[in-house]
């Protein structure tokens, strides 16, 4: 039963790696660039709920709304004020922009909201599930969390086949200027991809802090850097990727913490991806890039 | 101002020192099938660029239906009415080929975000008809058994039909053609033509290619302008063109 109930919050644990991967994958498809400050969108989006809820009192669902809907707008001004200007820039220059929010992001928070940590509420539903007489008990969130990861994944994967926005996205992934030619606007299309992966960095955000309820200014780095292992991991550019990835690591990361160690459990995680690397460049699900010579 | 669909005022531009295009003067009459030939390099498909602004000019100006289109950008232009293929094929070669015509169908399609998720009436609506036009796109191109394979997949030759298409499904007014026949066997060619003679005749839409298949620009155009290092070389109907020993000489050298 043991074995049960890790699978269970390792499959958790990598829904929330899942949705941030997403961010990660999306921007890196359409925009060609690695948005490092992605993970410090989570951050805000914790810190947001958090003083909703408890200094503000916010109801539980609007200030999960309001996390989301100031993420959103965060990602896409992002995008505007630092990258937009870097478009025909040099992918180092938009990297080092990218780590550059990401400084920022962290330092404001710590002036902002202060370097304590802080005991984040439980916004989503407490209580567990027991199952065989008591000896499997799964939480609800941790039920709501997978549910809400392969929901956003279904959804995501109708709206980018389907919608006209969707077709768009796939289209500038593949080469921005036939779309423009086209008539696609690739700026604007860029811009969604933002609000996409920003908005799901914060559902991401009130599920991790629901599990883990502890909030300080640079709670986003470590799961961003895992998210985006996920990402590499699935193969960069690819949606069902990054759901491959992220759940993946999430199991392996929980198992080495409850079978092998608890200190190691970073270490090996990141091996595996070495490994997974070395024998698949382009991630489990990874295209490989034909070019013609 | 001009009946001119599509002109083009002393249209010149320099990459550094180097000018590779210069003082060109051309125009497209409504219903009309241009050609543009040159020798390699003579910076025809340079024209094609300047005319979607993918590149800025340095002088001149371009005209479509006597508006200048000095401030619209590359978007903007496709908007207001050029559409292009390329040289060397550029379909989105990871999409369906129905996925590539519909895509381009973009302007069009002004339902939202929201209603293409609640699914509503009008969803369904704009959605049917753009399937629907895009169907008879891919029908008159012979690409309808054809729709749910990626691009990509595709034998080449249709890989060009496709790019016709893909380009008509922005409603153009101009269609500028770049190498439509490269690649293409005599038996490909001559469908071809068939096909722009189709567009011509049942779209309304003129157009302006670039070719180096002399039947085929030959057996279409009414008008050709020949392009020499960056220059206007000659312009006149095909026969005229055939005899010119201006450009006879630099296409076969002096």
């Amino acid at each position: 039963m043991s074995f049960l109930s890790y699978l269970l919050s390792g499959l958790g644990l990598g829904s929330v790696y899942a949705i941030v991967a997403i961010g990660y994958t999306m921007v890196y498809g359409i925009a060609k660039m690695l948005n490092f400050a992605h993970g410090d969108i989570i951050m805000v989006g914790g810190y947001v709920a958090f003083y909703a809820f408890v200094r503000f009192g916010i109801p539980a669902w609007i200030s999960i709304i309001l996390s989301v809907v100031v993420c959103t707008i965060l990602g896409v001004t992002i995008e505007k004020l630092a990258y937009k200007p870097l478009r025909k820039a040099s992918s180092l220059s938009v990297l080092i922009t990218a780590i550059g929010v990401s400084y920022f992001l962290e330092n404001g928070a710590q002036l902002l909201f202060g370097t304590d940590t802080k005991i984040f509420p439980s916004l989503i539903t407490e209580g567990s599930l027991k199952l065989f007489d008591g000896q499997l008990i799964i939480s609800y969130l941790n039920i709501i969390t997978i549910v809400c990861c392969l929901l956003i994944m279904a959804l995501l994967t109708i709206f980018i086949n389907k919608t006209k926005i969707g077709k768009a996205m796939r289209a500038c992934a593949e080469d921005k200027d036939a779309a423009k030619l086209m008539g696609i606007n690739v700026d604007s299309t860029i811009s969604f991809t933002f609000a996409i992966g920003s908005g799901l960095a914060a559902v991401a955000a009130i599920l991790l802090c629901s599990t883990y309820p502890s909030l300080s200014p640079t709670l986003g780095s470590m799961p961003g850097i895992k998210a985006f292992t996920a990402a590499v991991f699935g193969g960069i550019g690819s949606i069902p990727g990054a759901l491959l990835g992220g759940l993946l690591l999430g199991i392996i990361e929980t198992f080495t913490k409850a079978y092998i160690s608890t200190q190691l459990s970073d270490a090996i995680v990141f091996a595996v991806l070495i490994i997974v690397l070395l024998i698949k460049p382009t991630g489990l699900l990874g295209k490989k890039e034909n070019v013609k010579v | 101002m001009s009946e001119h669909v599509l002109e083009t005022k002393s249209l010149g531009i320099d990459f550094g020192g180097l000018t590779a295009v210069n003082n060109l003067n051309i125009y497209v009459d409504a219903h009309e099938i241009v050609g543009l030939i040159g020798p390699n390099g003579a910076g025809k498909t340079t024209v094609f660029n300047l005319l979607t602004k993918v590149y800025e000019p340095s002088r001149g100006a371009i005209y479509l239906d006597g508006e200048d289109i000095k401030k619209l950008d590359t978007v903007g232009v496709n908007k207001s009415g050029i559409a292009r293929t390329f040289q060397n094929i550029r379909l989105f070669s990871n999409m369906s080929v129905i996925d590539n015509v519909k895509v381009a169908m973009n302007n069009e399609s002004n339902y939202s975000f929201f209603d293409s998720l609640l699914h509503d009436l009008k969803y369904f609506n704009e959605e049917k008809s753009i399937e629907e036009k895009a169907l008879k796109l891919l029908d008159i191109f012979d690409l309808k058994n054809e729709k749910d394979t990626l691009a990509g997949s595709l034998p080449y030759g249709a890989q060009r039909r496709l790019e016709i298409a893909r380009a008509l499904a922005t409603s153009p007014k101009v269609l500028l053609l770049d190498e439509p026949a490269a690649g293409m066997n005599p038996q490909e060619t001559e469908e071809l033509m068939n096909t722009i003679r189709f567009v011509r005749e049942n779209f309304d839409v003129c157009i302006l290619l670039i070719e180096h298949d002399m039947s085929l620009v030959m057996g279409i155009c009414q008008r050709i302008y020949v392009l020499n290092y960056g220059m206007l070389l000659a312009k006149g109907s095909p026969d005229e063109i055939k005899n010119n020993k201006e450009v006879i000489a630099a296409y076969l050298g002096e």
